[in-house]
């Protein structure tokens, strides 16, 4: 890389400690103007701490930070905005109240003589930076009123609105269907010829091709591969983000049994404000004991709230019968949770976990009536039923009475899953089981997936990676605007057919 | 530091404030290390302390109670008023006097019966409980008048004095009470299901229903104790004083929330206990008496009570967003 010019962004030894974690050591990188860099490891590994340091979110213990050469010390987002650093990070920093044009000028409004916003200007400037950027989203918008993933277009414009230099984007396309995904790459490729650099932090290797020029891989807080994209093969990435060579999760042959778990009868859930539009509709699926059914769908294909509503959690609005082995369910979800069902929600940490609790207290949230003697909770009592269940699942943590805001991704799911096997359960719903979850936790929580179908439960497992649901189904559904749009069986089912089947029929409709 | 230690440390750091405290004070005034004046702090803070063991499970849950001091005056109100009179039922052209047990009953009872509205606000009319509150607050101190005409009811005889100002074991009655409801409470929070539910609604009220716990009705429950114990503290008061006072626990909620917030329960619900609280009112009772001995006007005391929960406050604030750094 000598022929290229100096970096726009550079960092020299960055070392970042928390309170019992090192979160980096010593992490060097450069990054030149026009080319994309793309960050890569697994979860823990350090990239969002690199990130928030780079974007003057938190400050170094030691290292520096140069801007074109110059060393800076960024102590705010502000600061780092101000020499053309300018982060997107996963959760976006948008007024929802506001409209897209007040979004982008926040803070630096255009004024009139008066002193008062000059909101013809301010539009304007909004609609010829959207222009740019080849997005058809009106300036007067409000944000709420906007998808995630033009939410996005619209930090990206703010960003741009900045005369930014580096964008740092964390995990753009977590939230994003394949469209969406196909439209932020080519504007990725729009920003680099543009000159702008770009650090880019992902999971997903097969966005990478024709966007990526250099890689940063990191692992354990360091910095243990920096390579231009091209030089690498997948399977060198991966093995240098996990350390070792990855064995493919390989699905175990239990067979699905003819006794039915799960059995779910034209259910249908209306839209709360729309008359006449529906969010799940008439959607009908059995899973054996078992069994793992995979459901796979894009975003807002009605997955989660498919499961939800399977669950009782709608059960006001809701039509339709869902039946847990043999017996109908009627109420809300007490009573699904009763008549043997759980749900594993996607949003593990607001919907699945009480982050203040400890994983006992969690994994016992479900069943304390059966730790209860007198009235009073045993504690001894219900260590005896949880112990089993946090053995079998293999977490791996120092205490259970450590608060689960301090678990990784993988065993925080396991506390998930204790608390519903405490309940003894006929079927388990997972919603995107493994969103966050590093790789190699992902294939423990696909064995364990295995290992209790292969109990007599029937699995009913949501998901928007294909890869996932391939390895891990024997039968995949897939849905589509809230209908169900297709089966295939574990032989039948490809990537492409899954896909095809989860494409709206009518494309118009958003665009 | 490992994360265990830091947060335990954050939970002692009122400990920590009270014992440096009450060594300054020893120091400083002859007086504030007798016996006597010991039995005084806790006599004076047992009404608070009352009043905030209901509040710590409210807030503990997610929500708030401003009504606490309003609720009081009608309850002490209302109980005094029915022990002196008793109660008319012209329909069946009955009249009713009241024991002193009957009157205890009917004060918790009325507390019982706001708090039930006030948990009704919030779960049925989604009212945020700010408000529902609010309007409580000023909807009992109305009743009060109405009830009082604007007058204290006093000389409620000995029997229903002894409650406020008699004493078993040379300790006050109040002092028993509040200490047995403190040792309910701590059972009821950290060994029972309704306990772990309660600290799972505050902590993700979502997460909570999806796990199937009964929210609503957790709700609910946590006004109406938090009604019955403010109701229980208006007897203390009128029994107290032998006078219910139309304007008794006027601004005593601040004081509950203040002893709540100090002893390291988050207003946001989900984190604290009723320990904290009663190590709360009880610095708080310590201060205020060491002022006093000190000869520093009530004034002065006022300031240096709002720095104290200024600074109890963003110390624990320190300790939490370590803890959640780790």
């Amino acid at each position: 890389m000598s022929g290229l010019p100096p970096p726009v962004l550079a960092a020299r030894g960055l070392c970042k400690s928390f309170p019992g974690v090192r979160a980096l050591q010593d992490v060097s990188l450069e990054l030149h103007a026009g080319r994309l860099l793309a960050l890569l490891g697994e979860n823990g590994a350090g990239k969002s701490t690199l990130m928030s340091i780079l974007a003057g979110v938190t400050r170094p213990d030691r290292g520096d930070v140069l801007v074109a050469g110059q060393a800076v010390h960024f102590s705010s987002t502000r600061q780092a905005r101000e020499q053309g650093v300018v982060a997107i990070f996963q959760e976006l920093s948008l007024a929802g109240n506001l409209t897209v044009a007040e979004n982008i000028f926040l803070g630096r409004e255009p004024r009139t003589r008066l002193g008062t916003i000059d909101y013809a200007a301010m539009n304007a400037s909004a609609r010829s930076l959207l222009e740019r950027l080849g997005v058809e989203i009106a300036a007067e918008t409000r944000v709420s009123a906007l998808r995630v993933s033009q939410q996005q277009t619209v930090e990206i414009a703010r960003a741009l609105s900045t005369q930014a230099r580096v964008l740092i984007m964390d995990e753009p396309t977590s939230a994003l269907a394949q469209r969406e995904i196909d439209s932020l790459l080519r504007l990725i490729g729009e920003l680099k010829r543009a000159d702008v650099a770009i650090i880019y932090i992902t999971h997903k290797f097969e966005e990478l091709t024709g966007i990526a020029d250099d890689v940063l891989i990191m692992r354990d807080g360091e910095a243990v591969a920096a390579r231009a994209f091209a030089e690498l093969t997948h399977a060198e990435i991966v093995r240098l983000m996990v350390g070792r060579e990855m064995q493919p999760f390989a699905l175990q042959t239990n067979r699905a049994t003819a006794d039915e778990a799960l059995r779910v009868e034209e259910l249908s859930l209306p839209h709360p404000t729309r008359p006449g539009d529906y969010i799940v509709k008439d959607v009908s699926l059995r899973v054996a004991r078992g069994e793992v059914v995979g459901l796979f769908g894009l975003v807002g294909a009605g997955r989660t709230e498919l499961l939800e509503t399977i669950f009782g959690a709608h059960s006001k609005r809701a039509r339709g019968q869902v039946w847990v082995a043999g017996r109908r369910l009627a109420g809300d979800s007490a009573a699904a949770i009763a008549g043997g069902l759980a749900l594993a929600p996607e949003d593990r940490k607001h919907d699945g976990l009480i982050l203040g609790l400890s994983a006992r207290e969690n994994a016992g949230l479900a069943s304390t009536r059966a730790s209860t003697r007198f009235g009073l909770l045993s504690p001894r009592q219900e260590q005896g039923r949880l112990d089993p269940l946090f053995a079998q699942l293999q977490l791996n943590v120092r205490s259970a009475e450590q608060p689960v805001r301090n678990l990784s991704g993988g065993n925080q799911q396991k506390v998930v899953l204790a608390k519903w096997l405490a309940t003894q359960p006929e079927a388990l719903l997972l919603d995107e089981p493994t969103r966050g979850i590093d790789v190699m936790a992902k294939n423990e929580i696909y064995a364990l997936i295995h290992l209790l179908a292969g109990q007599g439960l029937g699995i009913l497992l949501a998901s928007s990676e294909l890869p996932e649901l391939l390895a891990v189904c024997h039968r995949i559904i897939v849905l589509c605007e809230g209908c169900c749009t297709g089966e295939f069986t574990r032989a039948e089912a490809t990537a492409e057919l899954l896909m095809q089947a989860a494409l709206p029929r009518t494309l118009a409709r958003h665009a | 530091m490992k994360p265990a230690s830091l947060a335990s440390l954050g939970r002692f750091q009122s400990l920590l404030a009270l014992a440096v405290l009450m060594v300054a004070l020893s120091l400083a005034s002859d007086h504030f290390l007798t016996a006597e004046n010991g039995v005084n702090i806790l006599r004076q803070i047992s009404v608070n302390l009352c009043l905030s063991i209901g509040l710590t499970l409210v807030i503990l849950s997610g929500g708030i109670d401003l009504s606490v001091g309003a609720v009081l005056a009608l309850a002490g109100a209302v109980a005094a008023g029915l022990l002196k009179s008793g109660l008319e039922l012209p329909m069946w052209n009955v009249h009713l006097e009241l024991t002193v047990a009957g009157a205890v009953m009917v004060g918790v009872g009325v507390g019982v019966a706001l708090g039930l509205v006030n948990g009704l606000m919030v779960t049925r009319l989604l009212i945020p409980p700010f408000v529902a509150t609010l309007a409580m607050m000023s909807i009992a101190r109305g009743l009060t008048q109405l009830w009082t005409g604007g007058h204290p009811i006093s000389r409620l005889g000995p029997p229903f004095g002894f409650i406020g100002t008699g004493s078993f074991l040379a300790i006050p009655m109040p002092v028993w009470i509040v200490v047995v409801l403190c040792v309910i409470a701590l059972v009821i929070c950290h060994r029972t299901p309704f306990g772990r539910h309660l600290y799972a609604v505050g902590g993700s009220e979502r997460a909570a229903r999806l796990t199937g716990l009964n929210v609503d009705a957790i709700r609910v429950v946590v006004y109406v104790v938090g009604g019955a114990l403010s109701g229980l503290a208006g007897i203390l008061v009128t029994a107290r004083l032998d006078s219910a006072q139309p304007n008794a626990g006027l601004g005593y909620e601040l004081d509950a929330i203040a002893a709540v917030v100090i002893g390291g329960t988050s207003l946001s619900g989900g984190r604290g206990s009723v320990a904290g609280t009663a190590l709360g009112c009880l610095l708080i009772g310590v201060l205020s008496n060491g002022l006093t001995l000190l000869d520093v006007s009530p004034f002065w005391q006022q300031i240096v009570k709002g720095a104290v929960i200024a600074v109890a406050v963003a110390l624990d604030r320190r300790s939490s967003r370590q803890e959640r750094l780790s």
